[in-house]
């Protein structure tokens, strides 16, 4: 029976019988076999894609580290944060701090800026047991703007404004400059996070985070220690999130504090909910979104460049104009983003033609 | 002590402005719930709007400040049928990036109409300045906080004694008894959101007679978020003493530490109050603490 279907074949009455398989990540044979053969095709794609597009890929993918991290505190557990262009920038400057200052090799600098950041973020999360809402988000945005001070302002460990200058990685000797090579280690660190959230929100921790989000009162009486998962909930999100900050510093080679403003933390924000709040695949999806949004933005006004040809000087306001506009217009008409989309396209191919 | 005197006055004034935009944060969040991440974006489009109404159509300031009040509500009530609507009972994070998108789009258009480049205002108040005492005012000053003042008073009669506000008190109390007792609670939001753009314009204009007008005047919705938490989001007299508090440790902060690490500490001293006064009382000065029953 398998032997003769495609990998694309789609499954219909699925149905499960046990616990195990309500929990398994591939939910049957087929789903695994595709997820094998897109990750082989993600693997093959520099091969195959001109230099550019690799740029554009590892770019999104950077993103969707980030993305993810973002969405384990957001998405899964409930907790609205507006810091995470800070917490990007401090995984870039704690990276490009223990480089270039201690030199230390990119390998333990990457895991250590996440795991400084994972602190920070950690400490920042404190005041989530007791404000909730739009006060932990304004709180979120304090900290955002008094990370981003000390970024311009302590020019003695960060550079000021001028920022810091950093290294592609090498491995065993060979410098990681081509951007074949990056996107690589890109892809091998977006794939172990995706495998580690996904598995994380199987595990006990993971629920008694979901329980955390949908209601934490009620999470605590169950015997949730709130305190507890609020702050690993915080600490996870920005180890990832400073890993993201991190491998992006050594992707431009530069870090300045206006990469880590308060926009940022504003398009990150817009990349979960494009793509979907609490999914994985979401993330994805919403940082790919977000960061090719402006890049075929500007194809376009190139494109029309002849018609209208004071285009140019209003690029930014329009791109301004469209991101909003998107973001509000997800938010009205499909606030589970993305990823429901995805869903709902298969669901009404594996039902075609009777769409009940 | 005339340079403490001096600074303490000039940001008792950029209070008052504070307070100003902060009372639209807290007539939002009183009356739906809803924080309001746009508002300084209402504030450089109403003052935008009054810039080219003076300055290229030559229309007399009083007339296009009236004009400029006129356009500031119309657009409030634009924003809440067209985008805010949906959100009503939406969760909140849902609410903060419907208003964060709403900054983003109103940003754009306003960058699109008015481009980048600050402009100046034209001269609208006597340039000479006064002197009390020993300290130097100019008459924009005196104007603003007089403006403000009425302003103010003028809300506070009108929550207390006509029916619109009566109504919008009580649906901020509790929107179901509201409903219940025949009061619009659709109009109440909608009336709200347009008070908000007409004190943000206010606003806007007077901050634009001081300062001149360019893109970052929008930066003023950020700051003016730390002023509406410290005095409690839901407390009217809370907006009006955070603004004062605010204005005046930032113009003191900007007169005393920024000559000695460089500037910017103006910008970050409001958010470093504001996780002090989080730390200590998590709902601010004086808002309503929140008694949630599982």
């Amino acid at each position: 029976m398998t032997a003769v279907q495609s990998p694309f074949a789609i499954g219909c009455g699925d149905f499960r019988v046990s616990y195990r398989q309500d929990m398994a990540i591939y939910k049957n044979l087929r789903v695994r076999r595709r997820v094998m053969l897109l990750i082989i095709l993600f693997f093959l794609f520099p091969i195959l894609a001109p230099e550019y597009y690799v740029s554009l890929a590892t770019m999104a993918g950077i993103a969707s580290i980030g993305a993810i991290g973002l969405n384990i505190l957001t998405g899964f557990t409930g907790q609205i944060s507006l810091g995470v262009g800070a917490f990007l920038g401090v995984g870039g400057y704690a990276s490009a701090l223990l480089t270039t200052r201690l030199g230390i090799p990119f390998w333990f600098a990457l895991p250590l800026s996440g795991i400084f950041t994972a602190g920070i973020g950690a400490l920042f999360g404190i005041p989530s047991l007791r404000l909730k809402g739009l006060y932990l988000a304004m709180a979120t945005l304090a900290a955002q703007v008094i990370i981003y001070f000390l970024f311009n302002h302590w020019d003695a460990l960060t550079g000021g404004t001028g920022g810091l200058v950093v290294q592609r990685p090498s491995l065993a000797g060979f410098s990681l400059d081509s951007e074949m090579s990056y996107y690589y280690l890109m892809l091998v660190i977006l794939i172990l996070t995706a495998l580690f959230t996904l598995n994380l929100f199987r595990s006990r921790v993971g629920r008694a985070l979901v329980a955390v989000r949908d209601r934490d009162l009620a999470a605590e009486v169950m015997g949730i220690n709130l305190f507890k998962y609020k702050i690993i909930a915080f600490a996870v999100s920005s180890f990832f999130i400073g890993v993201s900050g991190s491998l992006m510093g050594h992707y431009t080679l530069v870090i300045t504090p206006e990469n880590y403003g308060t926009q940022i933390s504003i398009e990150y924000l817009a990349m979960i909910l494009i793509g979907g709040l609490g999914s994985v695949m979401g993330s994805i999806y919403g940082a790919a979104f977000i960061t090719l949004l402006p890049v075929v933005l500007r194809e376009l006004m190139t494109a029309v460049r002849e018609v209208f040809p004071n285009m140019e000087s209003i690029f930014i306001g329009i791109k301004e104009i469209i991101f909003g506009g998107i973001i509000i217009i997800f938010l009205i008409y499909e606030s589970e983003g993305l990823a429901k989309m995805w869903r709902n396209l298969k669901d009404y191919i594996k039902l075609w033609p009777f769409s009940y | 002590m005339d340079y403490f005197l001096q600074l303490t006055v000039s940001g008792f004034v950029l209070g008052s402005i504070y307070a100003l935009v902060a009372l639209g944060f807290v007539l939002i969040y009183k009356s739906s719930d809803a924080i309001n991440f746009a508002q300084g974006e209402f504030l450089l489009i109403g003052t935008y709007v009054a810039l080219t109404l003076v300055s290229a159509y030559h229309i007399p300031f009083l007339a296009a400040f009236i004009l400029t009040l006129i356009f500031s509500a119309a657009l409030g009530l634009l924003v809440e049928r067209v985008v805010l609507r949906p959100f009503i009972g939406e969760p909140i994070l849902s609410m903060i990036m419907a208003t964060l998108g709403l900054s983003s789009l109103l940003g754009g258009i306003a960058n699109v109409f008015w481009g980048t480049d600050t402009q100046v205002f034209p001269q609208v108040f006597p340039e000479n300045p006064l002197t009390l005492g020993k300290i130097m005012v100019s008459p924009v000053y005196v104007w603003s906080l007089v403006i403000v003042f009425v302003l103010l008073g003028v809300f506070s009669l009108f929550f207390k004694y006509s029916r619109m506000g009566i109504a919008m008190r009580s649906s901020a109390d509790d929107q179901q008894a509201a409903l219940s007792m025949g009061i619009s609670v659709k109009k109440v939001f909608a009336v709200t959101w347009a008070i908000a753009a007409m004190v943000s314009s206010v606003g806007g204009v007077l901050l634009a007679n001081i300062n001149g007008v360019n893109s970052s005047l929008a930066s003023i919705g950020l700051k003016v978020l730390p002023v509406a938490i410290l005095g409690g989001l839901d407390s009217i007299p809370g907006a009006i003493i955070g603004g004062f508090i605010i204005g005046i440790l930032e113009s003191l902060a900007g007169g005393y530490i920024d000559p000695l690490v460089g500037g910017g500490v103006k910008e970050v001293l409001p958010f470093v109050v504001l996780v002090l006064i989080l730390m200590v009382k998590p709902y601010g000065l004086f808002g309503k603490r929140e008694i949630e029953r599982v």
